[in-house]
């Protein structure tokens, strides 16, 4: 769970810091896109396999991940068969309550995010009609396209807040009551990060300070 | 649920008096009085433990932490309605009324949860120095007083603190290294068999724990399963 | 919503304490060796009859109790290779009352190099004890009281440390020397984890069978011997036989006969008691124990009392009102012309510091005087009418405040002071604290011999449960010392004398009329209990009862209050027998069930513990007769007359006992009167 959570934690920090290229311009931004499908790694791998590669590091990590997640809940629930008529918090943060269903929501979405940009790009369109840059200017053109991805990432955020303290908690990291503040405090940092990282470029491209 | 009326609660009544209360009434109106378990009073034996209002031990009602015996009726209201009910979890099967059956901890601590050391094979208590710090984090520990709030307030039932405080007491000491890796193990596997569910670090344990176990604790847990994964006792 | 009847007056027509025992031929520990103290263990040990390792897993020990005596015994022998059948009232065997000593342990390690030795451990617990205690076994607790020490650190007892790493000692009450090992205010709880944690690894090992929520209700003795018990399984009512070739009872003391005390709720005598009817003598039951520092009762409702150490009183200073007119004021409000420091006027030496005893007795003095303080709790006077008296003095710190600031004084004491305000509601620091006396140990208990027999061959008893090593009162942190000492050292070391001729001895099973008849015994005595179906609770009885022995079998003990409780508990176990209500049946979680067997044999042994401290016309220890004291109120020892042990046989209900008197001889130990000058 800790493990393959941070995997997935570094490849959105890797993920926004190509997506922030879209300020650079097209130009930039379709080079990465293409860079990445290219001689990465060449010639310890043929060219053009890193993509495929990574791409199948990151489905193992996330079906690791959610495999772990299933476990954890369904021992949670075996050993959990009655409920309390009466039940308070009173230390469970919003997000650590939200991991599980949050997850499956983020998953779902992630699904469509997916569909919207790797296989349309890979599968429908031509290189030719579309670049990876014209593809992002015209779904982030659209404004409930951005508000989507906007709650979106929300829900990605909170699931990353509670999940890399926990994730360092796992790992042994939580050494004391003040090691357990700092990690606390990382993993918002991190989560507000992501968020800014990431919601910026949808939003200067909806108010067309980029592409415009 | 049933609904009881206590009359005449005092102030300085401790919860288990005003259930003390209850069955007397109960038990001159010929009705059956309420079982749950209690022993000690004065919050050292672990043994009483009761959700109330929600909250592990009336955590949520006390400015301190405390055990169900160390509650007194002045943290609640006048004429308030109390919701009372016995620890839930499926490790805790539930034996009557508000008394559960927490023997899976005995089992817990079967599995390695001490230094094997038979009696009269010590050496001399002072061939060991332990440094003071180490000292105070073992002692922080072994404060456990096995009482089971962790579970019961865990959303994943989980007995990580519990098994927690008993291999960081341990692992803290000089005497229990010989022992370190392998206890881990067989610990968290009867831990994980007994149906208990595992971490997510939500953190509601730590927050009722009479006895303030730490938190990070279970990182010391984490810290030493993954050790074991790489050190073997005795090398 | 007790419905506490009025106690009748007595209608026995015995007079005078001769009246109420006969007395026996005198009795003589047979097993400590002769010659020099120091060797007289080392020689026992030699002497005594060994079992062939291969053999041990063929011999089987029953022992009852999980606390430090009996924990720590069930893991040394399990380790030791015997067959061990474990038995505990709670859910768990980490849960026995040992958990709750709060101050340390005492050991002869002179690691502070203060002229510390096992004589002289020895010696302050016999004297402490009032020359009351057997020098044999005393001596052998000062003996392997360092081993204790040496056997709890290797298990992780987490003790008090300094900074180089070592072992802490602090000093406690009635010594000069500091001895006392501790790990904070927790000692009790971390040397019974270690124990548990010994104990749970023989149950892993299978050598410990664990029975918890079992009771003991019977033994089985067979042609004179202990060889089996009758336990009734707390969650499903199921009566249950058990053999063995041995029976260890380490069931604790008896306190809650006092109904309110420091002991947990179900710290019961019914193991000892069905013993002593069974032929074991009961050893000096009247020597109690009350401590001076508790949290005082809040009402009808209280349930238990709360202990707090000791040493509040090296700078809290104890005072009442001087006017009985005073004491529903708020105490700041009191000027200080009008308050009577009443230990530093009567005993300008010592002041506060006074023995357990002396302050506890005075706390009753100025509360009979009715200038107690706090709520005034509803009790009966010596005509049986209800009368309601505030029970509590005043322990201040405003002195010591304002000499080592708030700050100071939290840091010594700032664990009391935040238990006191969460029992209390009330902040320490602000207003006077306020304490009064609770029963806290029983020093009495079943009469043993130097191998902790019982006169009944095959039947053993350690730790609190035997009488042995405090006489007439126990000093502090020697309780967790005996219960150890007792469970660790010495039964396995004395029971295999036993055990070694046990093989021998015919096999009994379920068939055998001595087990039908203890097993049918017990079934008849809870549909008894069952059948009654009166109109008043078991806890209404029970706190009667625990009137009745506070009032004259407590602190201040006189003939003619003694001979009257024996009667008021004569006419109570009448009443118990037609009155008492008993809900629901024996197939079940049935807590009422419990304490109804229970009460039933603290009912009888309080009619013993009268009788006893009716025949010792001295004072000694917690035993004050006030007819025995001195010109300055102190305790008053008659050397001459009772220097022995009372051991009790049981003759029948409400039948007079035959006592047997083990007359003590100090041989390394000089007697002398204690005096506080």
């Amino acid at each position: 769970m800790a493990v393959t959570g941070l995997i997935l934690i570094g490849f959105l920090l890797v993920h926004m810091y190509g997506n922030l290229k879209m300020f650079l311009g097209a130009e930039s931004f379709d080079h990465y896109a293409e860079w990445l499908k290219g001689d990465i790694l060449y010639p310890l791998i043929p060219s053009g396999w890193f993509i495929w590669l990574f791409r199948a590091f990151m489905v193992a990590a996330i079906l690791l991940h959610i495999y772990s997640a299933v476990t954890l809940w369904r021992r949670a629930m075996a050993a959990n068969p009655t409920a309390y008529a009466a039940k308070k918090k009173l230390a469970q943060t919003y997000s650590a309550r939200t991991m599980r269903w949050g997850g499956v929501i983020l998953a779902g979405l992630l699904i469509f995010h997916l569909a919207q940009f790797t296989v349309k790009a890979t599968l429908v369109s031509s290189p030719a009609t579309a670049t990876p840059y014209d593809m992002v200017i015209a779904e982030f053109s659209i404004w409930w396209m951005v508000v989507l991805y906007g709650l979106w990432l929300v829900t990605v955020c909170m699931h990353v807040r509670h999940g890399l303290w926990s994730a360092f908690a796992t790992l042994g990291a939580n050494t004391s009551a003040k090691a357990r503040t700092v990690l606390n405090g990382c993993a918002w940092a991190v989560a507000l990060l992501l968020y800014i990282g990431f919601m910026i470029m949808p939003v200067a491209v909806l108010f067309g300070w980029i592409g415009a | 649920m049933v609904t009881y009326q206590v009359q005449d609660v005092s102030p300085d009544m401790s919860f288990l008096e005003m259930l003390d209360l209850l069955n007397e009434d109960l038990t001159i109106k010929g009705e059956e009085p309420v079982a749950f378990d209690h022993d000690c009073r004065e919050g050292i034996c672990g043994m009483c433990g009761v959700v109330i209002n929600g909250t592990a031990h009336g955590r949520g009602e006390s400015p301190v932490p405390t055990t169900t015996c160390q509650l007194h009726m002045r943290s609640f209201e006048d004429g308030a309605t109390i919701d009372v009910e016995p620890w839930r979890a499926g490790p805790f099967p539930v034996i009557k009324d508000l008394a559960v059956d927490r023997s899976a901890f005995d089992r817990i601590i079967q599995a390695g949860g001490f230094i094997s050391a038979n009696t009269g094979a010590a050496p001399e208590a002072h061939a060991a120095p332990v440094g003071k710090l180490q000292a105070d984090r073992a002692f922080d520990a072994a404060t456990c007083i096995g009482c089971g709030a962790c579970v019961a307030a865990c959303p994943n039932s989980s007995a990580m603190l519990f098994t927690a405080a008993k291999i960081t007491h341990l692992a803290m000491l000089p005497q229990g290294q010989p022992e370190r890796y392998s206890r881990i193990k067989t610990m968290i596997a009867v831990h994980d068999e007994e149906g208990f569910g595992g971490c997510t670090n939500i953190g509601e344990c730590a927050e009722v724990c009479p006895k303030q176990i730490p938190f990070d604790t279970i990182s010391q847990l984490n810290r030493d399963l993954i050790a074991s994964l790489f050190k073997k006792d005795g090398k | 919503m007790t419905t506490t009847t009025k106690p009748a007056a007595p209608t026995t027509a015995k007079t005078a304490s001769t009246d109420f025992f006969e007395v026996g031929a005198d009795i003589k520990d047979a097993k400590a060796p002769a010659g020099a103290i120091e060797q007289k263990w080392s020689k026992r040990k030699f002497e005594a009859k060994l079992v062939n390792p291969s053999n041990r897993r063929k011999l089987t020990v029953i022992i009852v109790g999980t606390g430090l005596a009996g924990g720590a015994a069930a893991a040394s022998l399990g380790e030791a290779g015997y067959n061990v059948l474990n038995f505990c009232y709670q859910d768990s065997p980490r849960r026995a009352h040992s958990i709750a000593a709060q101050g340390g342990i005492n050991a002869a390690k002179n690691y502070r190099n203060d002229n510390d030795s096992t004589f002289r451990l020895f010696y302050d617990t016999v004297k402490g004890g009032d020359y009351r205690a057997r020098e044999t076994n005393v001596y052998r607790l000062a003996e392997v009281s360092a081993n204790i020490i040496d056997q709890c650190v290797a298990q992780g007892v987490p003790f008090a440390r300094e900074y180089g790493g070592l072992l802490d000692n602090r000093s406690f009450g009635g010594v000069q020397v500091q001895r006392t090992f501790y790990a904070r205010g927790q000692t009790g709880q971390q040397l019974l984890i270690g124990a548990y944690q010994a104990l749970e690894r023989q149950v892993a090992a299978g050598t410990v069978k664990m029975h918890t929520r079992h009771e003991m209700l019977e033994i089985i003795i067979v042609d004179g011997r202990a060889r089996g018990i009758i336990t009734r399984d707390m969650v499903t009512g199921a009566i249950e036989t058990h053999f063995a070739d041995a029976v260890v009872l380490a069931t604790g003391g008896y306190g809650n006969v006092f109904f309110l005390s420091t002991n947990a709720m179900g710290c019961n005598v019914t193991a000892n008691w069905r013993a002593h009817r069974k032929g074991a003598y009961f050893g000096n039951p009247c020597y109690t124990q009350i401590h001076p520092t508790c949290i005082p009762v809040h009402g009808e409702t209280q349930s238990k009392l709360t202990l707090m150490s000791e040493s509040l009183r090296n700078d809290g200073r104890i005072w009442v009102p001087k006017n009985a007119a005073d004491c529903e004021k708020d105490p700041r409000q009191i000027a200080e012309a009008d308050r009577d420091y009443y230990l530093e006027r009567i005993y300008p030496a010592f002041g506060n510091l006074v023995p357990r005893d002396i302050a506890s007795r005075q706390a009753k003095n100025m509360c009979d005087e009715g200038r107690g303080v706090g709520p005034a709790v509803k009790e009966f006077d010596e005509n049986g009418n209800e009368r309601f008296v505030r029970r509590g003095v005043y322990l201040d710190f405003a002195e010591a405040i304002g000499r080592l600031t708030k700050e100071g004084v939290a840091s010594r004491y700032g664990n009391l002071f935040d238990m006191y305000a969460q029992i209390t509601g009330e902040d320490p620091y602000e207003t006077p604290m306020r304490i009064y006396p609770a029963v806290h140990y029983t020093m009495g208990g079943l009469w043993v011999d130097y191998d902790l027999s019982s006169n009944v061959p095959g039947l053993y008893v350690t730790g609190e449960a035997n009488f042995s090593d405090h006489g007439a009162n126990r000093l502090g942190a020697s309780a967790l010392m005996q219960g150890l000492a007792d469970g660790y050292f010495v039964l396995p070391n004395t029971i295999n004398d036993y055990l070694a001729g046990a093989s021998a001895l015919p096999k009994v099973d379920a068939s055998h009329p001595a087990a039908v008849e203890a097993l049918d015994s017990v079934k008849d005595r809870i549909a008894k209990l069952l059948a009654v179906n009166g109109n008043r609770t078991v806890d209404s009885f029970h706190k009667e009862l625990g009137n009745i022995m506070w009032e004259y079998c407590g602190m201040y003990r006189t003939e003619a209050g003694l001979i009257k409780a024996i009667g008021l508990i004569q006419k109570l176990r009448e009443s118990f027998w037609k009155d008492v209500k008993v809900s629901g049946v024996n197939e079940d979680f049935n807590q009422t069930l419990e304490r109804a067997g229970r009460v039933v044999d603290f009912m009888e042994l309080g009619e013993l513990m009268c009788v006893d401290a009716l025949h010792r016309r001295e004072s000694c220890g917690g035993h004050f007769r006030a007819e025995s004291q001195t010109e300055d109120g102190e305790a008053l020892r008659h050397d001459d007359e009772y220097a022995y042990v009372a051991a009790w046989e049981y003759t029948g209900t409400a039948q007079a006992p035959i006592l047997h008197k083990e007359p003590l001889e100090y041989e390394f130990i000089e007697l002398k009167q204690r005096s506080y000058k």
